[in-house]
Parts: structure tokens; C-alpha cells; sequence
């Protein structure tokens, strides 16, 4: 395959990092892992009455979902930073924006989209009514692609870096504070049966600016690192 | 030969480092065909040349002409441990039209014909170096900057490095190489580029 | 250009060193003024007593609080954009002041919020978008002093200060949104409009003297940082000798 132009540079990046993830499915496997633990933990501290897990499920999901996002992006760049391949990367024949493209994509097939697909057993765990379980799954759906575009641009930005991984925290989670509002607040305007396409639509163009903007700001934290 | 238009010009580079200038007013000139040595004590900023003319990062002061397509080779090897060796080489020939032949053929040429679709963690630092040769017995680059590239090869590594390089010489091809070792078998004697003199 | 005269660290170091002293003084009287204003010459409210006058300090700080990460992200797009070296140094030069006047936003609005709303802390939209203002400041300062290169951390820190520049409408705009969802508390302030308008004038001087603060204290953290860069330097070893 011969890397030239941004297309075959999102399709290439896309390919590498998920035939990589395959490679180490067993790490990968460890993000719907930790993301189960963390649901776990809730009940066992606020309680396990049922009204009150109903009300706080959608939001724990939401927090669940941004620390497993988190949790995985070592995957992203350093272990191509530290073994020389992301050298190889900038200097290909496509823009480094869209292979951070293409690999936001992998991490989101590798983190978000497992979660997306399993979280109607979070809201069984959580008795959130059924009825709510489709939004559940479209808002995740829409919402987590910034979840990993966001955290890609942590990533970026403390590559190398001896503090990354607390770094990392401080620089992706205040960011990621509209996805969650956007994302829990349209359950719990449903549960209330009030109308959330409002929330639907301003997740998706979230979803839209972050994928299209980010990817440039992580080609120039990558540039930066290879300094 | 000095009459072609040359590959790379790089006029009074300086680098610097935590402040302190690393080596200054560095000139470098690459003709077609030319292959050229660059020595230098360690900490005399050899890997911090060869990445600014790769254009990682910008020079202090200085200015730098690329005039054909560059290959890095740089001190890590760029191999994915959990790929084989083909696949690492398919990944590493994003820039080229290749077959899947010629990439089995490269990897045979390299020595690694047999252990092709085993997986790189379990190949020697020597090997993991072969499938970066057989890169570059596929590479169409012109202008080649190699970092080190004969760490943890054996002699006849060091042999097949000295093939690979005459065979991109003969075809027109430019070399920079910082390396401490002599690389024996060459056609002709490399130019001299020390730093830190 | 106008700018590149001045963004060599040298003519920086002079022109810095001029101007502070007039910054610092016009920071003192404008503080002088606004607070005599706002403790002597604002009377008591009716409702709220004395304590009301603790906005002559929260309101013009949280209005610096925002102000100055805006000018740290068009710092950020000289320092991307031209590649000016002054840029960097005063994206560190104003992020502390920024992370401050956050904090001193938030633990007022604290010690205003028991009396009058009886919680220190209220999840109020405001309060909440300042929180993670506090954060987004203190990212930016943790960033540029992990990276031990100062070029690459002041580039480090100019890439995040853009996306959060970017993303702080965004946050006020949705933890807004949030708040009518959860009908949290608002503030309001009952008052003659007379006497409001006195009020918005002492606030509005105290904002222009944290202003001229502000300034005064980045040009003094940025000429530390010329002399801590450029210490090898012979245009420094002549001035300071």
C-alpha cells in the first residue's frame, strides 16, 4: 500500500493501530474491564437503592466511559514514539494530522465502541428503564469519538513526558466536562420525558468539530515531541 | 558528478541545547552518488544533525534545501514487536510500490528468510536491524540519514549494510551515516563530517 | 511589523523594564480609588448588609479570570502563527496570575456565597465554569514546566491554552444548560439604581486596576524568564555589569 494524500494516510493509520490492537487484544480487553470495576464501585459507595442508581446511571456510565478513554491512551502514541515508528510517521507522504486521524478512529474502535455496544448491560446493572436504553446508546455513541479525540490531544501533548500520566488527567477531564454534561444531562431530561434532540444534535456536532479540529492540534503536539 | 544539481544543502546550521549551542555553522553538501561519513565524539549533536536535516524540528539558525525524498533511519530501529518481520517491512514501505514478492525476496536477501512471520519481540536486536536493511534494498528515497545503523549488527550484517549502501550509490543515491565503526566493503571511501573538532 | 521590533527578548527586557514601574503605580491608585469607592462611599445594603462589598474584589477577578486566558490563547497564535520568542515567555508570565485571579474569584465567592445563600459552595453555572478555568490554567502551568526544553514547553503550552480557549464558551454555554437542568442558585443583587451605578463604577475601576496589575506582574515574571534564557548571553552580561 502506498501512503500519499490524507485518505490513504486515515485508512493506513486506522489499519496499523487496529491490526496492532488485535496483536495485544489482551491489553485491549482491559479497558471493558476497568470500565465494568468502575460501575461496580458506585453502588457499593452511594448504596444500592434502586431509585437513586436509576438517577445517578447515566452519569456514572459517562464517567466510566471518559476513564477507560483515558486508561487506554498509552495506546495512542508512545509506544510509537519510544520504538521509532512515529518518526516514520511524519515523515510519510500524507499530513500527520490525518494519521492522528486515523488513529483516534482506532482507539475509539478499540475503547469507545466496546463500550457503546455494552452498555445496555450497564443499564440493566443500574435499572435504567429500558425505554432509555436506545438514547443511551446513540448519545455514547456520538459522544464518545470526542471522548477519544480529546484524550489523543493529552496524548500528544505529554508524549515523553515523565509526569504524563497524571498530566494526562489534568489536561484531558476539564475538557471533556461538556461531553459529559451533554451526554448524562439528555437521560436525564428523557427520564424526565422532556424532548433531547437538542442534546442528540449538539453531541454530534461536538462529535464533528473535535474530530475535524483536534487532529490538527495533536500533529502539532506530535511535531513538537519529535523536536 | 559535480556537475547534477545536489540533493541536500544545508548552510551554517546551528544547534543548540538547554541554551548552549550544540555545534555551529555546520555546511552540508550532498551530491548525487555521494556518501558521507559523519563522526564525532558522543554529545557532539550527530543524531540532533541527522534529525534536523530529516526536518524534525528547526534549526536555531541556519537553512536547510531538501531537493529529493528522504529516508530516516533513526537510533531506535522503528519495529512493532508484536508484528513479524514482514508486516513490520510492508509497514515500514508505506512510501514505495512494492510486491508481496519483493518483500519476501528483501527479507531472504537479509537473512531473515526463514523466520519471516515470527514475531519481531522474539527476534534478536541483529535481526530486528536485518528488517531495516531489507527496507532499504527496497527503498526508492534518494537521500538517505542513518542514525547508527551499524548497532548490533554482526559481520556479515555489517557486510550486507556496505552492499546495500554501494548498490544506492551506483544508482545515484546520497548517504549521510553517523556511525563509530569503520563500515568495511564500501566501493569508495566515504567523506569526512566531524563534528565537535 | 510592529511587534517583531519588540519581540527579540532584548527590547523586551528594556521596554519591559520602562513600563512596569508606570503599571505598577497605576495599579495602586486605581486600587486605591476603587476601593475607597467600594468600602467607604457605597452604602450598606439593605438586604445584605456589609458583606455585598466583597464584589468589588470577586466580580473584577473573575472578569480577569477570563480575560486573561483570552490574552494567553492570542499569545499562543502569535507564538504558533510567527514563532515570536516573547510569545512563550508570556504565556508562563500570565498563566499563574490567571490561575490566581481564578482562585481568588472562587474562595470570595466562597466567603460571599454563606452569608447570602447559606453554602459555601453552590454548584452555581459561574462558580462551576471558574472551577474548571482554575484547572484549565493550572494544565497549562503544570504542561510548560514538565517539559524540560522551554522552547518545546512554551509550544506545549500554547497548543493546550488554544484548545481551551476554544472550549471555554463551550463549557460556560453547556454547564449553563446544566444548571437551569438542575435549578441551582442564581445570584442577584437588590439594589436602587442609583446606587448601582455607583457599584458598577467602583467594580469597573477595580477591574481596570487588576488589569494594570496583571500587566505590571506578567512583564516582571516575563523579564525573569528573558534573564533566566538568555543568561549566556553577551547582550546580558553587558547590561548587567
Amino acid at each position: 500500500m502506498r501512503v500519499n494524500g490524507p485518505l490513504a494516510g486515515i485508512a493506513w493509520a486506522l489499519i496499523r493501530d487496529v491490526k496492532l490492537a488485535w496483536r495485544n487484544r489482551g491489553d485491549v480487553a482491559l479497558v471493558p474491564t476497568f470500565f465494568f470495576v468502575v460501575l461496580m464501585l458506585f453502588p457499593l459507595a452511594v448504596g444500592a437503592e434502586r431509585e437513586t442508581l436509576a438517577r445517578i446511571g447515566p452519569g456514572v456510565v459517562w464517567v466510566a466511559a471518559l476513564l477507560s478513554s483515558l486508561l487506554a491512551a498509552h495506546r495512542l502514541f508512545a509506544a510509537d514514539f519510544a520504538d521509532g515508528t512515529l518518526e516514520q510517521m511524519r515523515l510519510l507522504d500524507a499530513p500527520l494530522a490525518s494519521l492522528a486521524f486515523g488513529k483516534i478512529i482506532a482507539h475509539w474502535f478499540t475503547t469507545g465502541l466496546p463500550i457503546v455496544l455494552l452498555s445496555p448491560i450497564a443499564a440493566l446493572q443500574y435499572g435504567i428503564a429500558p425505554a432509555l436504553i436506545p438514547l443511551l446508546v446513540i448519545t455514547l455513541f456520538l459522544g464518545t469519538p470526542i471522548l477519544s479525540a480529546l484524550t489523543a490531544t493529552g496524548a500528544g501533548l505529554t508524549l515523553g513526558l515523565r509526569a504524563g500520566s497524571a498530566l494526562l488527567g489534568l489536561l484531558t477531564l476539564p475538557l471533556a466536562a461538556p461531553v459529559l454534561i451533554f451526554g448524562a444531562g439528555a437521560l436525564a431530561e428523557a427520564r424526565a420525558g422532556l424532548p433531547v434532540d437538542a442534546y442528540v444534535s449538539l453531541l454530534a456536532a461536538g462529535a464533528l468539530v473535535a474530530l475535524l479540529a483536534l487532529p490538527f492540534a495533536i500533529s502539532a503536539a506530535l511535531k513538537l515531541a519529535l523536536d | 558528478m559535480s556537475q547534477s544539481p545536489p540533493l541536500l544543502v544545508a548552510k551554517a546550521l546551528t544547534a543548540e541545547r538547554g541554551g548552549r549551542a550544540l555545534f555551529e555553522n555546520v555546511n552540508v553538501t550532498l551530491a548525487p552518488g555521494e556518501l558521507v561519513a559523519l563522526r564525532g565524539p558522543n554529545g557532539t549533536g550527530k543524531t540532533t544533525l541527522l534529525r534536523l536535516l530529516a526536518g524534525f524540528g528547526e534549526p536555531e539558525r541556519g537553512e536547510i534545501a531538501r531537493c529529493a525524498p528522504i529516508l530516516f533511519w533513526g537510533h531506535a530501529a522503528a519495529i512493532k514487536d508484536e508484528l513479524t518481520p514482514i508486516e513490520n517491512l510492508k509497514l515500514l514501505c508505506a512510501s514505495e510500490v512494492v510486491s508481496a514478492t519483493q518483500l519476501t525476496a528483501a527479507l531472504e536477501r537479509c537473512g531473515l528468510g526463514t523466520r519471516r512471520s515470527v514475531l519481531a519481540r522474539k527476534l534478536s536486536a541483529g535481526q530486528r536491524r536485518r528488517i531495516g536493511l531489507a527496507w532499504l534494498t527496497l527503498a526508492s528515497a534518494k537521500l538517505w540519514l542513518l542514525d547508527e545503523p551499524t548497532a548490533a549488527l554482526d559481520a556479515a550484517g555489517l557486510a550486507l549494510l556496505a552492499d546495500v549502501l554501494n548498490a544506492h550509490q551506483a544508482a545515484g543515491g546520497a548517504a549521510i551515516v553517523a556511525t563509530h565503526q569503520d563500515i568495511a566493503g564500501l566501493q569508495f571511501q566515504p567523506r569526512l563530517l566531524e563534528l565537535g573538532l | 511589523m510592529l511587534f517583531s521590533k519588540y519581540a527579540s527578548p532584548q527590547n523586551f527586557y528594556t521596554l519591559a523594564g520602562k513600563l512596569e514601574p508606570w503599571f505598577w503605580a497605576a495599579a495602586v491608585a486605581l486600587s486605591a480609588l476603587g476601593l475607597y469607592i467600594g468600602l467607604v462611599l457605597a452604602p450598606t445594603d439593605a438586604t445584605q448588609g456589609e458583606v455585598y462589598r466583597v464584589i468589588f474584589i470577586h466580580v473584577p477577578a473573575a472578569w480577569m479570570s477570563m480575560w486573561l486566558y483570552l490574552v494567553m490563547a492570542f499569545y499562543a497564535v502569535l507564538l504558533l502563527v510567527f514563532n515570536t520568542k516573547i510569545s512563550g515567555m508570556m504565556i508562563r508570565a500570565i498563566a499563574p496570575t490567571g490561575a490566581w485571579m481564578t482562585l481568588i474569584a472562587l474562595v470570595t465567592g466562597a466567603l460571599w456565597g454563606r452569608p447570602t445563600w447559606g453554602t459555601y459552595w453552590a454548584w452555581d453555572a459561574r462558580m462551576t465554569t471558574e472551577l474548571i478555568l482554575l484547572f484549565l490554567y493550572l494544565g497549562v502551568i503544570a504542561l510548560a514546566n514538565a517539559i524540560d526544553d522551554p522552547k518545546r514547553g512554551d509550544k506545549a503550552a500554547a497548543i493546550l491554552s488554544l484548545v481551551g480557549s476554544i472550549n471555554v464558551p463551550i463549557i460556560y454555554f453547556s454547564v449553563k444548560w446544566w444548571n437551569t437542568l438542575h435549578q441551582g442558585a442564581s445570584v442577584s443583587l437588590t439594589s436602587s439604581p442609583k446606587m448601582a451605578k455607583l457599584m458598577l463604577n467602583g467594580m469597573l475601576i477595580m477591574g481596570i486596576a487588576l488589569w494594570m496589575y496583571a500587566i505590571a506582574v506578567a512583564l516582571n515574571r516575563a523579564r525573569s524568564i528573558v534573564l533566566e534564557r538568555e543568561r549566556d548571553r553577551a547582550w546580558l552580561a553587558e547590561r548587567l555589569d
